[in-house]
């Protein structure tokens, strides 16, 4: 089946690196880090608040170990391309990478955006009624009335969590006000939008770096890429003010029904990401202007991070149609 | 190979390795010791049950007995085992140096073990470990679960990351690493089902990572996601469960498609029959693996319009399959057959593989599974495709390749022994399941009505026959490597096809530095 192995001339070696001690350090960081998170959580939710805890302790050490081995397993593959060990061949496995973990990441996001979608077409009406099994709503939440975004929860219709026609597990409120648009005379304090004019400028910006990368115009690239990130900060500063009114004015918080679960997980997993990715291109704009590391042909430490930045931008425009105007 | 360093010295060999060959080991050992771990809860099942009435165990550890044992056999033992075996055989199939990305291979490997760890621990805690089954439905696993369910949930986190950075690695390794000449089309059959096993992993595993988060929210920062009361809704948790839950069984069997696909041809000394059509059965499969998940859940109570489109998409996926059984058959049509022990568990898949899929479709036809739900009548249906069809075809993998692997032969005498006891212990644990099933007896209860008493004292022998002829496999493969007759030839089977067989036994530390060159003639193996 196969013949002899001599190379084809044009043949680079794939490099292997002969063993590394990256793999056990970032398990350790890793598995430190959630353990004393879960410390940190049942502490919280079922431990006694006197009792003295070391947990988040735990959690730190985990974190920061965690944290400097990222550090350093990025500067390892950094290093080694600056030493040419990456043939065009590796570099094609990392852009494979990058690719795949965004898909996963697309896919982390859907489960979210399913959530809602089922909340707001199903789950919703057949709780105030509609549907085969709606009669069930004259039992357990008689005179419960769904809408969007919601103006009460089925446990505040029938009375709170004195009631006794059900099983209470917490406390669920609904907010006095919604994130939707509300005053059109006002609409410049509309914060989501200029958190998308932001997001969408600053792919435009990331996009202008690119473009100024592949004609090896450097001054250019790190301009462009400075914006972005600031772009970046601006936004994710924003989206924390977003949340201090969420909560000191508008009454929404976690516990305000589906409304403020869906709201927080959503734009919260989604303000996470914009942090990280912002993150991701400050280093590269750092490795850009201190360490001159990029070329027209060679900077996918940047590429990557783009890429990231372009589909948290996309993201976005899912979350302001359909969590802030639909 | 050259100048070309072997393995390391000592532990460091195994925690700083980047070996593909290495990490392999590491997966296929790791998965036996879950293997053993998850059976050892198994036993304690079917001690329980071996008569009605309580004797050995309470009903809430008896729960956290069914739960562990299902999250271990699932996560534990059958995933990874598959993946120990992509990273054995992938690079060397399609004539690779390495995995694409070798040091996030050894990291998928590595946050397995103390994840695990982590899991068992719940046993010991205070509460129990988790108890709510391995589907772990709101708000059993919410409101109701023990404080040990945020380990749980962060136990999934990991397996979730370690799943999917295998999988990218499997993914980016298939598509970029393949030997000059190697299309898609010549792949291993294989390497075409672990590259869409993958594939359905990165898809559906954050999907999972998102349900325990949606849980993790719930039961610790107030929101409502899966409670009624606060408008959100427990069946809710079911979809996106099984949305993950549903590829996640394909998952499952897929590379096992892919194992037996090798092996049949090689002791039919036929090349596969319909190869084309056997990719693109694995791949509509995967595509269906999406649309069927709530086919689960018929009695939660679901709109009529949405029982039917589930019952339908479900039993389309017989189709394909039926497309691969046919294949497997007529592969062995007319072919010169033998029957060695790896060949002997892939006739074993096939027929309870069959029967297991046939149950299935029985379970599809949603006004019958009002019947059928949550009684043993499922659970001798997944055991028939989980045991019958994932372990034994992993089995079969083992004794078909460990003289690649060790260079040195397995007792044939023993293998047999070890086929056939399972084979029958097997079927006496699992084929009464599907009688007392079918008269109602329901599943993950310990006790039960006098009238199943027989049936179940004779599962549990069965299931005792079963867990002992593991240990014989264990057996068996110690004795292989210590002491079984060394093997001359690179080709050990002689109908085998493939890349790994133009190799020395055992495979040397490093394979396909330089890539070979696929002959232009030489078809897929």
């Amino acid at each position: 089946m196969a013949s002899t192995q001599t190379p084809p001339a044009d043949y680079e070696k794939y490099h292997v690196p002969e063993s590394s001690s990256l793999a056990v350090r970032a398990t350790i960081g890793l598995i430190t880090t959630v353990f004393g998170a879960a410390l940190v959580l049942n502490d919280m939710t079922f431990g006694d608040s006197e009792a003295p805890s070391s947990a988040k302790w735990v959690l730190i050490a985990g974190l920061l170990f965690f944290t400097a081995t990222l550090a350093s397993w990025f500067g390892t593959a950094i290093k080694e391309n600056i030493q040419g060990l990456n043939s065009a061949q590796l570099s094609h496995s990392y852009v494979l990478g990058m690719f795949w973990f965004i898909f996963s990441e697309v896919m982390f996001f859907a489960a979210f955006f399913g959530v809602l979608f089922y909340v707001r077409q199903l789950a919703g009406p057949w709780l105030a009624g509609e549907g085969d099994g709606g009669r069930m709503n004259g039992l357990l939440w008689p005179g419960f009335e769904f809408v969007w975004p919601p103006v009460t929860t089925p446990q505040e219709s029938v009375g709170g969590v004195d009631s006794q026609l059900i099983a209470n597990n917490g406390v669920f409120g609904t907010s006095e006000r919604s994130m939707a648009f509300a005053d059109a005379h006002h609409w410049y304090q509309w914060l989501p939008m200029w958190n998308t004019i932001i997001l969408l400028t600053s792919s435009f910006t990331c996009h202008v770096a690119h473009a100024g990368i592949l004609k090896g115009d450097i001054k250019k690239f790190n301009r462009w890429l400075a914006v972005t990130v600031a772009l970046g900060i601006v936004f994710v500063f924003l989206q924390a003010a977003e949340y201090y009114e969420a909560y000191q004015h508008f009454g929404l918080t976690l516990n305000s029904g589906i409304y403020g679960s869906t709201f927080f997980l959503l734009t919260g997993f989604h303000g996470f990401h914009v942090a990280m990715g912002m993150t991701m291109l400050l280093i590269q704009l750092i490795r850009s202007v201190k360490g001159k590391h990029f070329s027209a042909s060679d900077h996918f430490g940047f590429e990557a991070s783009s890429w990231y930045w372009h589909f948290v931008d996309v993201v976005w425009v899912f979350l302001f149609l359909f969590v802030y105007i639909l | 190979m050259g100048a070309h360093h072997g393995p390391a010295k000592g532990m460091s060999r195994w925690l700083l390795t980047t070996n593909h060959k290495d990490i392999g080991t590491m997966y296929l050992w790791f998965s036996f010791a879950m293997f053993i771990l998850g059976g050892a809860f198994a036993m304690v099942i079917r001690a329980e049950l071996f008569q009605p009435g309580m004797q050995l165990v309470e009903p809430g550890f008896f729960n956290q007995m069914t739960t562990l044992h299902g999250l271990v056999m699932v996560f534990g033992a059958i995933m990874p085992s598959f993946v120990g075996l992509a990273n054995w055989m992938i690079p060397m199939m399609i004539g690779a140096p390495d995995m694409a990305l070798p040091r996030m291979n050894n990291w998928s490997f590595w946050i397995l073990p103390p994840s695990f760890l982590m899991l068992a621990s719940t046993l010991f805690m205070e509460g129990g470990a988790p108890a709510f089954g391995w589907t772990f439905y709101a708000p059993l696993s919410t409101t109701y679960a023990p404080p040990s369910v945020t380990f749980f949930i962060f136990a999934i986190h990991i397996l979730g990351v370690s799943s999917i950075m295998g999988s990218i690695n499997i993914i980016a390794t298939v598509m970029n690493m393949r030997a000059p000449g190697m299309s898609y089309m010549k792949m291993p059959l294989f390497v075409w089902t672990w590259l869409i096993t993958a594939f359905l992993l990165v898809a559906v595993m954050p999907v999972l990572a998102g349900a325990v988060t949606m849980m993790l929210m719930d039961i610790h920062f107030g929101t409502s996601f899966f409670s009624a009361a606060g408008g959100g809704d427990p069946v809710l948790f079911q979809h996106v469960f099984w949305f993950f839950g549903h590829p996640e069984v394909y998952i499952i069997i897929l590379p096992a498609f892919g194992v037996v696909s090798q092996i049949i041809p090689a002791f039919s000394r036929k090349p596969l029959f319909g190869y084309a059509s056997m990719v693109y059965a694995t791949a509509s499969i995967a595509l269906l693996s999406f649309i069927v998940w709530a086919h689960h859940m018929y009695t939660v109570g679901m709109p009529v319009a949405g029982e039917l489109f589930f019952m339908y998409a479900t039993m389309l996926i017989a189709v394909p399959t039926g497309v691969k059984v046919f294949n497997w058959i007529t592969t062995m049509w007319r072919g010169a057959l033998s029957f060695e022990t790896p060949m002997l568990f892939c006739l074993g898949f096939l027929v309870l593989f069959t029967l297991g899929g046939f149950t299935g479709l029985m379970l599809s036809i949603a006004p019958a599974d009002f019947q059928y739900h949550d009684t043993y009548f499922v659970v001798a249906h997944f055991h028939y495709v989980m045991v019958a069809g994932a372990v034994f075809s992993m089995t079969a993998a083992v004794y078909y390749w460990i003289p690649k692997w060790t260079g040195r032969m397995y007792s044939e005498s023993m293998g047999r022994i070890h086929f056939w006891v399972s084979f029958i212990g097997f079927n006496i644990a699992f084929f009464p399941q599907h009688f007392v099933g079918l008269a109602g007896m329901p599943r993950r209860i310990p006790d039960y009505s006098l009238q199943f008493a027989d049936f179940n004292m004779m599962s549990s022998i069965g299931a005792f026959i079963y867990g002992a002829s593991q240990l014989l496999f264990l057996y068996n493969v110690i004795v292989t490597i210590v002491a079984g007759e060394k093997v001359g030839e690179d080709k050990i089977w002689d109908g085998a096809e493939g890349l790994e067989w133009t190799v020395p036994c055992p495979a040397p530390y490093h394979t396909f530095e330089v890539p070979p060159k696929i002959d232009a003639v030489s078809a897929h193996a």
